[in-house]
């Protein structure tokens, strides 16, 4: 064959482009985890993934032209919108869903390509095949339910079965679909009950995902997001296709990775996640305390304007109240007030304010407040004893003392920023609710406590008029 | 390709997933969930791959689907991937304007 025909007739130059797709892929992960290159290692990849979408449509096999336009017209006209216009606080959320689709799109694929061919896929194509549909099944549901939660569809409380009923019953399913997976790889062809591989799977993403507390939905998107990557692998494995192996295997690996970086962070370990009820017995704990009679202190605007401006020393403490209110911008207002009159103001970052770490950083420099302001808790802790005034703007379960102090306390062991150690503390709050993780929190009943009720946005308003009237 | 070249590959792909993540400031650990999860996105092709393989108008329904959820997911991950750097990218000009403010207040 002449070197002309190989390149016409083999989809050899094809497989090259390949290569460089997926070193592309690889390179734009290593800029994405230095904050100097991260923005250039994203366009990287993107780069990489044109060039693998380009070579896969130009593959001599590939004919139903109708059914793939349609099929990218309707994702782009989905996508476009929902990245555009997503707000930066349901940044985490979105994140999730477009993880779910991932796996879902994994799943479909494994069940249309056993629809088709049966056990004729022969076993290094069927096993795959098998494990792809599981592990993207899990993830799709997985992360619609973390999604749910985030958007506050379902509650973030942790859902489940009492007692060990719940590891009984995705004990249960894992089994029931691994045994089936085993029927039908050692010859056994049944397109019912690859359905039901799918059906199992779906139901133990719901039941892994729904006993899980709101405050490690980070974690368990992280989580999901390198299951993905794996089922993606096998896919690739499935239809021996170089680049979905390469790109899946390494958002798997990097993946858990990441997943173990963010659960440290929490102080959380990642089996601790995934067994659930985080937050859950803990809220009836607390309830039953604070039916003793606590009561909080509450406080107003001109007071608070008072305290801050004859501070010395004013840490602020953003959480996602803030970010929900939309506050970032007004509090850069009011942090620019007080250093003019002398007082030292800076941010204390928790690794994981708002509701992913790093989420509260994202949202600060989109206030164009200076970098140099946001201390990181390690930073900060120690001199929380030197401040006058923190002021906690809807941030909850990251200043929750009893995460230091009350052993029974579910997030007992979670680090936190030691605001009750500050001389005086103001905390921005909504209402009496408890955080997202559903704790009560003994922060708000201290004697140097008071609190300022209402939105964080019209709140802080407020109190940057009475310091200018001061 | 023989199963035991794709296992090989799959291998080394695992060490350089491993070996890519170190130690990441906290602060890009969204960004970066959010970058991965748009490179599994690579998904897309095996959409495109199937549905040329497939036959019947139920496999096609969900092969279509497939390709949706696909590009769903590179063209949103990419995009809310970048969306979130941008923020960080103007770090350099408020640490030069807040240079210049104890001056204004000097």
């Amino acid at each position: 064959m002449t070197v002309s025909g190989i390149f016409l007739r083999d989809d050899t130059v094809l497989d090259y482009a390949y290569i460089v797709a997926f070193s592309l892929f690889i390179l734009g992960l290593m800029m994405l985890t230095t904050p100097g290159t991260a923005r250039r290692g994203n366009k990287v990849a993107a780069v990489g993934m044109a060039i693998a979408i380009a070579d896969t449509l130009l593959r001599h096999g590939i004919h139903r032209w109708g059914l793939i336009i349609l099929g990218l017209a309707i994702g782009t006209a989905i996508g476009i919108p929902a990245a555009r216009n997503v707000k930066m606080t349901a940044m985490p959320q979105m994140v999730a869903l477009f993880n779910g689709v991932g796996g879902g799109a994994v799943a479909l694929i494994s069940w249309a390509e056993y629809r088709h061919f049966g056990n004729s896929l022969g076993s290094k194509h069927l096993i795959p095949t098998l494990f792809a549909a599981i592990v993207g099944s899990i993830s799709f549901w997985g992360s619609n339910i973390a999604f749910g939660k985030l958007q506050e569809l379902l509650p973030g409380r942790p859902i489940m079965l009492p007692g060990r009923l719940q590891t009984v019953l995705n004990a249960t399913l894992l089994t029931a679909a691994v045994v089936m997976s085993v029927i039908i790889a050692t010859g056994t062809h049944s397109g019912l009950m690859f359905f039901l591989i799918l059906v199992a799977a779906a139901i133990l993403g719901n039941a892994i995902v729904l006993p899980i507390g709101g405050a490690d939905m980070p974690v368990v998107i992280s989580l999901l997001n390198a299951f993905t990557g794996l089922s993606a692998a096998a896919a690739g494995i499935a239809l021996d296709n170089i680049a979905m192996i390469v790109a899946g295997m390494l958002v798997g690996a990097s993946g858990s990775i990441l997943t173990n970086l963010m659960a440290e962070a929490m102080n959380r370990s990642i089996p601790a996640i995934v067994a659930g009820g985080f937050g859950g017995g803990g809220a009836a704990i607390a309830a039953a305390e604070g039916a003793e009679e606590r009561t909080a202190r509450s406080t107003t605007a001109d007071d608070v304007a008072i305290q801050l401006s004859y501070a010395n020393r004013v840490v602020i403490v953003p959480g996602y109240g803030m970010a929900v209110a939309q506050a970032q911008h007004a509090v850069r207002e009011l942090t620019k007030l007080l250093e003019k009159q002398g007082v030292d103001v800076a941010y204390a970052i928790h690794p994981v304010a708002g509701r992913m770490p790093g989420h509260m950083n994202v949202l600060l420099a989109e206030a164009d407040v200076p970098y140099d302001q946001l201390k990181e808790m390690d930073d900060i802790n120690p001199q929380f004893s030197q401040i006058d005034v923190a002021l906690v703007i809807g941030a909850n379960d990251v200043t929750n003392p009893a995460a230091r102090d009350v052993p029974d306390s579910p997030i007992y062991g979670m680090p936190i920023l030691d605001v009750d150690k500050a001389h005086s503390v103001i905390v921005l709050k909504r209402s009496m609710n408890t955080g997202f993780a559903g704790i009560d929190n003994p922060l708000f009943y201290k004697e140097n406590t008071s609190m300022l009720f209402g939105d964080a946005k019209e709140s802080i308003q407020h109190v940057t008029e009475e310091v200018k009237a001061l | 390709m023989s199963l035991v070249t794709e296992i090989a590959i799959l291998v080394l792909a695992a060490f350089v997933g491993f070996a890519v993540i170190s130690k990441i400031p906290n602060t890009l650990h969204t960004p970066l969930m959010s970058g991965t999860n748009a490179i599994h996105g690579i998904v897309l092709l095996g959409g495109l791959i199937a549905i040329s393989e497939v036959s019947g108008w139920f496999n096609e329904l969900i092969l279509v689907i497939a390709i949706a959820f696909g590009t769903i997911n590179v063209v949103g991950g990419f995009l809310v991937t970048d969306r979130m750097l941008e923020m960080f990218k103007k770090r350099p000009t408020p640490q030069a304007q807040d240079g210049a403010q104890p001056e204004d207040e000097a």
